[in-house]
């Protein structure tokens, strides 16, 4: 399946990787492998098949509503490359506004 | 009240997110609770550090086995979760644990009522348990933004309607619905102030008749009931404005603008919306037992309707005054105690939606915090009931109660306020005012029967309001027969 330059464009934008042109041509070829082997398996008749959605047949365990975590803000704020007021801080970033 | 052009019909549904109120988070053991300082209440699971794995808290799924129970629902067996990725500073994992495939509740309904009476159903698509993000500051950082990630991980459940719901009004009376639900169950405080419950408006207009669905649009940050009606009317308004001039609606998210009462586009990335959902692979579906669902469902308190039902059969209530007061829960509670305790239900339910109520509402009050409590209540009724105070004087008690925080008795006792119920004090009070007022007797006995009113009225002024307005009617009639 042919991957156009907008497709691959959208793709990166979506993972949050910075592409230039140059590795276009190789990536597409990686990627477009990646869709035709998604095609073959497409093929695979899987219409008496229950969906999965995980391999074990177990059910997921569960904790009791209790609060068992403390307040280490200090420590884990440590490793942040920027912190003021107890806040995190990040670049501005602003959705929903013109 | 929707006052649009009649040859157009709106088409709309709701999706409501819920806050749980649980003590810990979705998939964590760190504390839920509001108000605490930033990032104080941010685990490392929270915080997506690597290597942590979530863990699902059993709490949530007993409320939301309860909900789907209140909605008329399938509760879904083995449910799972599933990634919602995007990319957002409140987000640190760069995906949200949510549902897709198989959410806990699908496929029920609510019976809503309308103002006139009549009853709607709204189709219920499905309710599912997602983590709510962290929270954004803008201000005051240089250029940058601060970021609080305590409610990150917050348990919400978020219910979608079928697009059932056909006016402003109806959307109203379906979110007050949910509202008086989830304070039911106790699954959420409910509090939209606070973002407790957030609402969501899918809105799109056609021509009556029209089976097609025209293009809707969703607008989302509408946090009370008022403004759910305001955002939904604007917006059908814009959108029948926009077609008959000849433009085209387009599919997009719009932000409600409570102070402008308008609806503006979100900016909107063309390809944002792909938010490339799969099964959560750090956890395993979870399986309901049908042993885990019947002990849940036997905690189900008594709902709205069906308390509704049981104040017009137990207490002779009409309809109208039964829903008003099943529709919130502690009222109801409080209107059961007063009965009770006066063992007069009519009048309790008068007294609780009448005085109480316009007390409670001219300070802003809830009724947890109403400033006569319900057995209180009850005994002034009672002194009512068995005449030692008339409706009129129970006024002036019952402020008396409110500022004062004092019993009934006491305050009757202390500013000497029994009803006079003695004929010979009646009769001589009687006798005052006839003997005080010639003109009008005359004119009364002359046939202007309409100054009985008069006569009565200066005998109950006489009294200072005390005299059993009965007894003052008849020793009157009486008297003036003669």
């Amino acid at each position: 399946m042919a991957l156009s330059d907008k497709e691959l464009n959208e793709i990166a934008y979506l993972a949050r990787i910075n592409i230039n042109e140059d590795s276009f041509p190789s990536l597409k070829g990686e990627l477009e492998k990646i869709l035709d082997l998604f095609e073959k398996l497409n093929l695979a008749e899987t219409s008496k098949v229950e969906a999965m959605s995980h391999p074990l047949n177990l059910s997921q365990p569960t904790r009791p509503d209790e609060v068992t975590e403390e307040d280490q803000r200090e420590k884990l704020q440590e490793t942040a490359p920027s912190v003021k007021s107890g806040l995190f801080l990040v670049p501005k970033v602003i959705e929903g506004e013109n | 009240m929707t006052i649009y052009n009649k040859s157009w019909e709106a088409v709309i549904g709701l999706e409501i997110h819920v806050q749980l109120a649980t003590n810990s988070k979705l998939f964590s053991g760190a504390s839920t609770h509001f108000g605490a300082l930033p990032n104080t209440q941010a685990c490392n699971i929270d915080l997506a550090l690597p290597g942590v794995l979530p863990v699902l808290n059993a709490e949530v799924l007993k409320m939301a086995v309860k909900l789907g129970k209140a909605l008329n629902a399938n509760i879904n067996t083995p449910t799972s979760f599933a990634r919602k990725n995007y990319f957002y500073p409140d987000s640190p994992k760069g995906y949200q644990i949510s549902q897709m495939d198989k959410p806990i509740v699908e496929d029920g309904f609510l019976d809503i009522e309308l103002e006139d009476g009549s009853s709607k159903k709204i189709g219920i698509t499905r309710a599912h348990l997602e983590e709510d993000a962290g929270k954004s500051l803008h201000e005051d950082f240089e250029g940058q933004s601060g970021i609080d990630l305590n409610r990150a991980g917050t348990p919400l459940i978020e219910i979608v309607s079928e697009p059932d719901i056909s006016s402003p009004a109806e959307a109203v009376a379906y979110l007050k619905s949910i509202h008086s639900i989830i304070r039911y169950l106790e699954i959420s405080d409910g509090n939209m102030a606070e973002g407790s419950m957030r609402c969501d408006a899918n809105v799109s207009v056609r021509k009556i008749g029209s089976k097609e669905l025209g293009t809707r649009t969703e607008t989302k940050n509408v946090n009370s009931f008022r403004f759910v009606e305001k955002a939904i009317q604007f917006e059908i308004e814009r959108q029948i404005d926009e077609i008959e001039t000849g433009n085209t609606i387009t599919q997009e998210t719009r932000l409600y603008d409570s102070q402008l009462n308008t609806t503006r586009p979100m900016r909107t990335k063309e390809f944002a919306n792909d938010y490339r959902y799969f099964p959560e692979p750090d956890l395993l579906p979870v399986v309901l037992e049908d042993k885990f669902i019947e002990e849940v469902l036997k905690e189900m308190p008594e709902m709205p309707d069906e308390k509704k039902c049981r104040f017009v059969n137990e207490y002779d209530l009409s309809e109208y005054d039964s829903s008003l007061l099943a529709a919130d829960k502690d009222l109801a509670d409080f209107f059961e105690i007063v009965s009770k305790t006066s063992k007069a239900a009519k009048l309790s339910a008068n007294w609780v939606m009448g005085e109480l109520s316009a007390e409670l509402n001219k300070e802003n009050l809830t009724i947890q915090d109403s400033k006569i409590k319900a057995k209180q209540l009850g005994q002034l009724i009672i002194r009512i009931e068995d005449t030692t105070i008339s409706g009129k004087i129970a006024k002036e008690v019952f402020e008396k109660m409110w500022s004062t925080g004092d019993e009934v008795d006491a305050i009757i006792e202390k500013e000497g306020l029994q009803q006079v119920t003695d004929l010979s004090e009646i009769e001589s009070m009687v006798n005052k005012v006839i003997d005080g007022n010639p003109d009008q007797l005359k004119q009364y006995l002359a046939g202007k029967d309409r100054l009985f009113g008069f006569f009565v009225g200066q005998v109950m002024k006489e009294s200072q309001g005390k005299a059993n307005p009965a007894q003052v009617n008849q020793i009157l009639k009486e008297r003036l027969k003669e």
